[in-house]
């Protein structure tokens, strides 16, 4: 590649799939290219926990022969992605960004990387997260924080902060994450792309390592909608290897996405724009947002869902249950790590569990295991756990009552700004009140997406939130595309651009 | 506080956690702030409210009882922290 060209790397997948067809670029040069790129940007960044380069430069080169031989697997066919450390890779180390699974090589692929390297695309590294996707903001990992993009002092969000922070970095052209309440949406508002939280069961958790079952879902983060829609249209739809997968088939995510936002019903949601901790600039590039798309021809009709304050109360409880009981198979036994108990006799089983677990756990893992056990215990599992499901069945009759006046609504993805590192891990309650706005779709299994709306007076990206009802993921791209050609959608981050002085 | 500190001790003994006289004590003030939040919920009236829980969505289909390669012995091992090349090696049980 020339100089002129590293430039390419903040452009889309369409693009860069445009240049690998007509020969102006091979897989092979792009893929070194975002190595090179990794590696002038990591040390401020840290976006991944671990590079899969010779894999890589490997697998573009098969790509780049396919291509000689008109056997090209179609548009991902030799374009560099990445994965959140949360999906297993095979062969490649995966930790879930914990020091419990360090050393863990996993025997097979998660269905959606099976589907990704079927298409040809090129898996360049895992990215940081949250430990189990626990957090908001990436300082819960393991091996060290993310930087945003835009600010390197402040948080890129969480728990997929790595796989926001590399995809708005210009580090590969999309990445996986997962969103259990937000994880997926809140880091991409947080890092100025597009993140998509699908329908509960659109796309396979196979070889996701689970956190809260009932909650969990696989998405895109890309730097437009239509790269997601991309991404989307190759990692979803049935799987036979897990049984909480729709069995219909997914839809063309194409043939709509540029429907644009004339006839659209865009609900603006009452409880959204009233909590106190909302940020005064958020909610106003966000009603400037649906105000651009009613300019544009869409209807803005006002929606209520009464029971959103009580999403977190319910979530929280949901989440720390089902992970206590998921979290349960790291015994220090099949794999991952056992602490060294020495030779003492006197050592037996229980006292390897007590130990491999203390040592390989962080403390907010610790948290919400105990507090998940505390949810489960003799006595409290109807008090609370119970109680949290009846609270969703009221969520999704809101959701219900709300689209039968809208096709989408519309929200902030985060009430706050990406705030600086350090700031609130000392206050666990205040980082969960943070998620808010994208919790319930979680609890409610709805499909839902952030899509860049500007920056605020600080500079930094603003999120836009639309939330779809079940199995509407055309729909959903098609409001969240209407919204990028208002809002003019990601832009690369000055910073990240003072970095790469010359291309390779 | 809505969780006292043996409430914690018990719950660490049953997740398999140590936690150190520290580690109680933070957990217990935490866990406390959290439990106090949750119970906003202690005011609604849920009990004509049904659950919701996925089973009731969607059926879950079940793939046909087809028997099909699954991981060797030898790739099921390779993550284990100790075996003998058949088995998991754990320290004494009883």
């Amino acid at each position: 590649m020339t100089t002129s060209s590293t430039s390419v790397l903040f452009g889309t997948i369409d693009e860069v799939g445009t240049a690998l067809a007509d020969g102006s670029i091979t897989s092979l040069d792009l893929t070194r290219a975002v190595f090179d790129h990794i590696e002038a940007i990591e040390p401020d960044i840290h976006a991944f926990i671990r590079l899969n380069r010779s894999d890589a430069l490997k697998t573009a080169e098969e790509a780049d022969r396919r291509r000689e031989a008109n056997a090209s697997l179609g548009l991902l066919d030799g374009i560099p992605i990445s994965i959140k450390d949360q999906i297993i890779t095979k062969g490649l180390e995966t930790t879930a960004g914990s020091k419990i699974l360090q050393g863990y090589i996993p025997p097979y692929d998660a269905t959606v990387v099976q589907r990704l390297k079927a298409a040809g695309a090129i898996i360049i590294g895992k990215n940081n997260q949250d430990e189990f996707a626990m957090g908001s903001s990436t300082e819960y990992s393991a091996y060290g924080a993310t930087s945003n993009p835009y600010d390197f002092s402040r948080v890129p969000g969480g728990s997929s902060g790595g796989s926001a922070a590399a995809v708005a970095a210009g580090a590969g052209f999309a990445s996986l994450g997962t969103d259990t309440g937000g994880s997926i949406r809140q880091p991409a508002a947080f890092c100025g792309v597009v993140g998509v939280k699908p329908t509960y069961g659109r796309v396979s958790r196979f070889g996701s390592i689970a956190f809260a079952s009932s909650l969990d879902q696989i998405g895109p983060i890309t730097r437009n909608v239509r790269d997601a829609a991309h991404v989307l249209q190759v990692i979803g739809g049935p799987d036979p290897r897990d049984s909480t997968c729709r069995t219909v088939p997914m839809p063309d995510l194409l043939s709509d996405l540029e429907g644009g936002p004339k006839g659209l019903r865009i609900g603006l949601v009452k409880e959204a724009f009233e909590p106190d901790g909302l940020a005064p600039d958020i909610a106003e590039r966000v009603l400037e947002t649906a105000n651009q798309l009613e300019a544009a021809g869409a209807e803005l009709v006002k929606v209520s869902l009464p029971s959103l304050p009580h999403a977190i109360a319910a979530y929280y409880l949901t989440a720390t249950a089902e992970a206590s009981s998921n979290l349960a198979r790291y015994d220090g036994v099949r794999y991952g790590q056992r602490a060294n108990m020495g030779n003492a006799r006197k050592v037996d089983l229980v006292d390897m569990y007590n130990q491999t677990r203390s040592e390989g756990f962080g403390p907010e893992v610790k948290r919400r295991i105990l507090l998940g056990t505390y949810v489960l215990s003799a006595g409290y599992y109807d008090a609370f756990y119970v109680k949290a499901q009846r609270i969703r069945t009221l969520i999704g009759r809101d959701f219900q009552r709300a689209f039968e006046h809208c096709d989408a609504l519309c929200l902030p993805t985060s009430p706050v700004a990406p705030f600086a590192q350090g700031e609130r891990t000392s206050d666990p309650l205040q980082m969960y009140l943070a998620d808010i706005y994208t919790i319930a779709c979680n609890l409610a299994r709805v499909c839902a997406v952030s899509v860049p709306a500007g920056l605020d007076a600080k500079g930094l990206p603003v999120g836009v939130q639309f939330i779809c009802n079940h199995l509407q993921e055309p729909m959903l791209l098609r409001v969240a595309r209407a919204c990028e050609v208002q809002t003019g959608g990601y832009c690369p981050p000055a910073p990240v651009q003072g970095l790469v002085t010359e291309g390779p | 506080m809505p969780i006292s500190r043996k409430d914690v001790e018990h719950v660490a003994k049953l997740a398999r956690l140590q936690l150190t006289a520290a580690e109680v004590e933070q957990m217990t003030r935490e866990l406390g702030t959290v439990l106090d939040y949750v119970a906003r919920l202690d005011s609604l009236d849920l009990d004509t409210i049904d659950p919701d829980f996925y089973e009731e969505s969607e059926s879950l289909p079940q793939r046909d009882d087809v028997p099909e390669d699954s991981l060797t012995q030898v790739d099921a091992l390779k993550n284990a922290p100790d075996d003998d090349g058949c088995f998991f090696i754990v320290p004494r049980v009883v």
